[in-house]
Parts: C-alpha cells; sequence; structure tokens
C-alpha cells in the first residue's frame, strides 16, 4: 500500500493515478477486514474502488489526463512534510499498542454498547446499533452532508450544459451505443448482474441488523448498479429507467424519512430520534425506528451517488476531440 | 535497541498521511491534489480502525460463539465518513470542472499566470 502511495506521487499519467488510486482502495478494504471492520471494509471497497474512481476518470475525461512537469523543485514541500511526519512518528511512542485491549479507547461508552446493545437496542450487530440508534444523531448529521454536497454538485455544474447545443444529450447518448455495439460480451454480462447487484443491495439494507451491511453500503451498491447501466448503455437510456424527479426526489427524500422517525419519536413521547416509544414493546420500537432511518440513509445515499454521477457524465463531449477550447 | 513492532500501524498511517500530505502541497494539478486528499483521509481511516483492534477479537457482530469483540465505535465513525468522503470529493472535483470551465487549465501555474495577465 505505501508502494502504491508512493507510486502515485511520482506518476505524470493521471489515468493511471486513477486506477492506482482504485487500488489503494481495494487494499485499504482487505485490511480492514483483517482489523475485523467487516461494516467498513464494504463501504470502501463499494465506494471506494467502484464509484469514486468512475467519478475521478469522469473528470479528467473533461480535464485531460496529462499532468504538465513543475519546473520548480520542491524542497521546501519535501522539508515540512519530513518535519510533520518525525512529529507525528515522536507522537505514536506513547500511544498503546496494536491490539492492547486495555487501551483507552476500549474502556469510555464501549463497554456498555457491548454488553447492552443486546436487549437495550436488538440487533447483533453492533456496528448497526450504534450507527443508528446511540449516536444516531451524529448519523443524521452525516445524511445532510452527503444531501448538501450532491446538491452542491448540481449547483456547481448541473447549469453548464445550458450553454450546450440543444440536442446534446441524445447525440452524446447515439454516440455511445455506437461504441458499445462493438463490445457485445460487455452488454450481456452487464444485463445478467446488474439484477444480482440490485438483490445484493437489497440484502443488505434489510438484513443490516444481522450482519454486516445497512443503509450506507446498500445506498452506494444500489447505486454501482445504475451507474454501471449508465456506462454501458448511456446516459440518456439510464436516464429514462431512473428519472431525473425521482433521483432528486429520493435525495430529499431519505433526509426526510430520517428525521422525520425522530420528529415521530418527539410526538410519541420520547426524546429526538428515541425509538423505543414507538411501539409498545421497546425492542420493537428501536427496531421500526432503525428500519426506517436505515431505509432512508439508503434512499438518500442512492439518490445522491446516481445524482453526482449523471451530472458529471452529462457534461462529457460527444467527440473527444472538439473539445479543444481553451 | 529493540524496536517496538507494536506501534508500526501507526508508522504505516504516518508514512500514508504524509504521502497525500506532500501531494497536496508540492503538485500543481488539482485533480493531483484531489487524489492527494484522498490518500490522506484513507491514512486516517486506517488509524481508527486500527486503533479499535483488539488482540484475538473478532467483528462486532454478536454471536454466543464469541466472547471477545473489536471496538465497534470506530467502525461506525469511519463507515459514515467513507460515504462523506466520497461525497466531498465529488464536490471538489466539482470545482475542478468549473475551475477548468472559467480558465481553460487545471495546472495552478497557469491559473496564477492568466489572472496576472488579466491584471495587467
Amino acid at each position: 500500500m505505501t508502494v502504491i502511495g508512493i507510486g502515485l506521487i511520482r506518476m505524470r499519467n493521471l489515468f493511471a493515478v486513477v486506477m492506482l488510486s482504485g487500488i489503494y482502495s481495494l487494499l485499504a478494504a482487505f485490511l480492514y477486514v483483517i482489523m475485523d471492520a467487516v461494516d467498513v471494509a464494504f463501504t470502501e471497497a463499494a465506494v471506494g474502488a467502484g464509484i469514486a474512481t468512475v467519478l475521478m476518470l469522469a473528470t479528467l475525461a473533461l480535464t485531460g489526463t496529462q499532468e504538465k512537469p513543475s519546473r520548480h523543485t520542491n524542497l521546501l514541500s519535501i522539508a515540512i512534510v519530513t518535519v510533520t511526519g518525525a512529529a507525528l512518528v515522536y507522537g505514536t511512542l506513547d500511544m498503546p499498542e496494536y491490539g492492547d485491549p486495555d487501551a483507552p479507547i476500549h474502556h469510555h461508552v464501549v463497554p456498555r454498547y457491548m454488553n447492552d446493545s443486546a436487549h437495550e437496542v436488538g440487533p447483533p450487530n453492533v456496528v448497526t446499533s450504534v450507527l443508528a440508534s446511540y449516536r444516531g444523531f451524529d448519523t443524521l448529521g452525516e445524511v445532510t452532508v452527503i444531501f448538501t454536497a450532491a446538491v452542491g454538485v448540481i449547483a456547481l455544474i448541473g447549469r453548464i450544459r445550458r450553454r450546450r447545443s440543444l440536442n446534446h444529450d441524445a447525440r452524446l447518448n447515439e454516440r455511445w451505443a455506437d461504441t458499445m455495439s462493438s463490445k457485445p460480451v460487455l452488454r450481456v454480462l452487464t444485463k445478467l448482474i446488474i439484477p444480482l447487484i440490485m438483490l445484493f443491495a437489497l440484502y443488505v439494507q434489510f438484513h443490516g441488523d444481522y450482519g454486516p451491511g445497512g443503509g450506507f453500503q446498500a445506498g452506494v451498491i444500489f447505486a454501482s448498479a445504475l451507474i454501471l447501466y449508465g456506462l454501458i448503455f448511456g446516459i440518456d437510456t439510464a436516464r429514462r429507467a431512473v428519472p431525473e424527479w425521482m433521483t432528486r426526489l429520493g435525495l430529499a427524500l431519505g433526509v426526510l424519512m430520517y428525521a422525520g422517525t425522530g420528529v415521530a419519536g418527539l410526538v410519541m413521547g420520547g426524546n429526538f430520534l428515541n425509538y423505543s416509544v414507538l411501539a409498545h414493546d421497546h425492542l420493537h420500537g428501536q427496531h421500526w425506528g432503525i428500519f426506517t432511518i436505515e431505509l432512508g440513509v439508503g434512499i438518500t445515499v442512492a439518490a445522491a451517488m446516481v445524482t453526482i454521477f449523471f451530472t458529471f457524465a452529462r457534461l462529457l463531449p460527444v467527440d473527444p476531440n472538439d473539445e479543444k477550447r481553451s | 535497541m529493540s524496536v517496538d513492532w507494536g506501534l508500526f500501524n501507526y508508522w504505516i498511517v504516518v508514512i500514508l498521511m504524509m504521502a497525500g500530505f506532500y501531494v497536496v502541497i508540492a503538485q500543481g494539478n488539482l485533480v493531483k491534489k484531489i487524489v492527494g486528499l484522498n490518500i490522506f483521509q484513507v491514512s486516517v481511516f486506517v488509524f481508527y480502525i486500527s486503533m479499535g483492534k483488539v488482540e484475538g477479537g473478532s467483528a462486532p457482530i454478536l454471536s454466543d460463539a464469541v466472547t471477545l469483540y473489536s471496538n465497534p465505535l470506530p467502525h461506525v465513525l469511519i463507515l459514515t465518513a467513507i460515504v462523506v468522503g466520497v461525497a466531498t470529493t465529488a464536490l471538489g472535483l466539482a470545482l475542478v470542472v468549473r475551475i477548468r470551465d472559467a480558465y481553460g487549465s487545471v495546472e495552478e501555474d497557469e491559473i496564477d499566470r492568466y489572472e496576472q495577465e488579466q491584471e495587467d
């Protein structure tokens, strides 16, 4: 992983850089599995190696793939980096050792999560209980950040296309179809695996209480199925399957479902985001609460990823050679 | 002098973090800078997850057969941070695309020169 990190600095071809950073993410996912963080590994593999790479490639198509060599040397930067690194390594000397069960991080609120979450919240997957129930407020904030980022992307580059030719989308789609008609293996395989990816996303969504998974992962996996469809069959075709109003509605609906569940808790006489009051039995209440907010998270994340992807892809030039204006 | 390999995970994190930091401050290409930020970000993720690991523990999914679990709290924080990370990365890339639209370049030097010319 370190080797790849260093390689990334040296390389000037940005296309290779983006591919390497995908591999880097995948390696990180393996590391997370080794360190018992299965939920995290899931997310990293889908996000880092999948969606982030596609987005970077779309940006490269818009900005050019070759980096200009810089003329001035970077001795000052190297010095700063070395000094900072040395200071950080010096700081680690006081840190607890890897895997030490007596490290302070394991002794504050965590024993309560481990011992009591089974009868306070219910799901066997403690990550889900902490994410959705104990720290539900944090997660609400994070979903809002994702929502805001997607809105920001639309605001920044969603309007550029207005200045392009009118039938830009249709012509882009046509060229896409031309390129892809010569690749039957890709098309057939994609048609085969897209339903499976979607089914898997739903499984991850609804089984997240018992095994690794949950709204964040499911949303990303579901979005990656739609993005794959868009990549192979053209943006316009995918937009007909998932129209713009649908993703924009989903974007807001998910956040509203989450916040609405919190308000429902208030109305039923509990605190904001306290699910225990949602049903007669507090475990049932927790179950319903977690189910709803995870669904909300899944919808928002999927809609945000799809929106961001289509906003980028829509900008791609019909003919790569007519984009050489400056 | 014996080297304490128990802290090895932190050193890897520091090396990766500095690699990302170097890309961000030293390289002029804006897309590359965002890749650098990503490297930095993943190194922080690895740092958190490695702190949560308990020797001999297993993944924090309760089961009768297992008695020792790794710490679930960092997992929660990082899980959401990854998705937020990709959303903010997308925002950064969108800014890059806008800059390219306005200046015709994503190299810092060229953008600076363009601004100079505009002032003259």
